[in-house]
């Protein structure tokens, strides 16, 4: 229960941080992918601080042997590249040009009602159902390195 | 603050705060405690905008397009592409990289380029 409470405040945590980052606001984000035109870089700081705050607290906590809730860390375990690396962001970085949506902002962003979100999230699960499901059938000793962790 | 989330959830459980994979978690086959801290994690992201609404008095600003077809296939493709590519944004963009994981720096620099290519396509080519 009190892991599960810890779940949602980190979620409230990365919410709040897209909003006043602005990653929320499909139009920005596609302003950002504008490049030979109204480029936007504000968001480049936005995942630049993200990057770098994550990188040094991952320094501090790696130097655990475990988490303070669990057994043991669950990373990727995968480290070879293989074409589903490249299929994946590939067919995920068109679906975010098109939308200005990843999957973060856009779970952020279903209380704000607008038309577009109600019909691109239960598009999103959707595909996220099938992927899981194509994954599992495919290799479904992969459940820790595909869906399940990154 | 998307940094200190990530940070925290390592902390504590041991995860990515990797959107996709918390979505992924959500459904079949389930291990666990997952599920329910995955639908924790989300339900605090939609508190986000309240919250955000209830302190400052204003709504979270926000244009997004109202073409269904686009917005169902971008969905469609949004959900599918990161669970088949292991991660979005936060999993592969952010956590990835702070990992220095090279499946991730292969990942994020191939959603940013075709996300660079699609928004010329639609906004310079196709014109809008």
């Amino acid at each position: 229960m009190f892991r599960v409470a810890l779940s949602l405040i980190a979620g409230l945590i990365f919410g709040l941080g897209l909003v006043i980052g602005g990653m929320a606001n499909p139009v920005k984000v596609q302003n950002f992918l504008d490049v030979t035109g109204t480029f936007d870089p504000s968001l480049a700081f936005v995942m630049g601080g993200a990057v770098a705050v994550t990188f040094i607290g991952y320094r501090f906590i790696f130097r655990e042997r475990s988490p303070l809730f669990e057994e043991q860390f669950h990373l990727p375990t995968a480290k070879e590249l293989d074409t589903s690396l490249l299929t994946g962001p590939a067919l995920f970085g068109i679906g975010w040009g098109l939308s200005g949506f990843c999957p973060g902002p856009a779970i952020t962003s279903l209380p704000l009602m607008a038309k577009g979100t109600l019909i691109f999230v239960p598009a999103m699960l959707a595909g996220v159902g099938l992927a899981r499901f194509v994954t599992q059938k495919r290799a479904p000793s992969r459940l820790e390195t595909t869906g399940g962790t990154a | 603050m998307i940094g200190l989330s990530a940070v925290l959830l390592m902390l504590f459980n041991g995860r990515i705060a990797g959107i996709s994979g918390i979505l992924a978690r959500m459904f079949p086959p389930y291990a666990g405690a997952d599920a329910a801290n995955a639908l924790a994690f989300v339900v605090g992201l939609m508190a986000a905008p309240l919250c955000y609404w209830a302190v400052t008095g204003d709504p979270v600003p926000q244009i997004v397009s109202s073409d269904a077809v686009l917005m169902a296939i971008a969905g469609l493709l949004v959900g599918f592409g990161t669970v088949y590519g292991s991660g979005c944004t936060s999993g592969h963009g952010v956590c990835g990289i702070a990992r220095l994981s090279r499946r991730s720096l292969v990942a994020t620099a191939v959603f940013m380029v075709m996300g660079f290519v699609t928004v010329f396509v639609m906004r310079h080519l196709i014109g809008g």
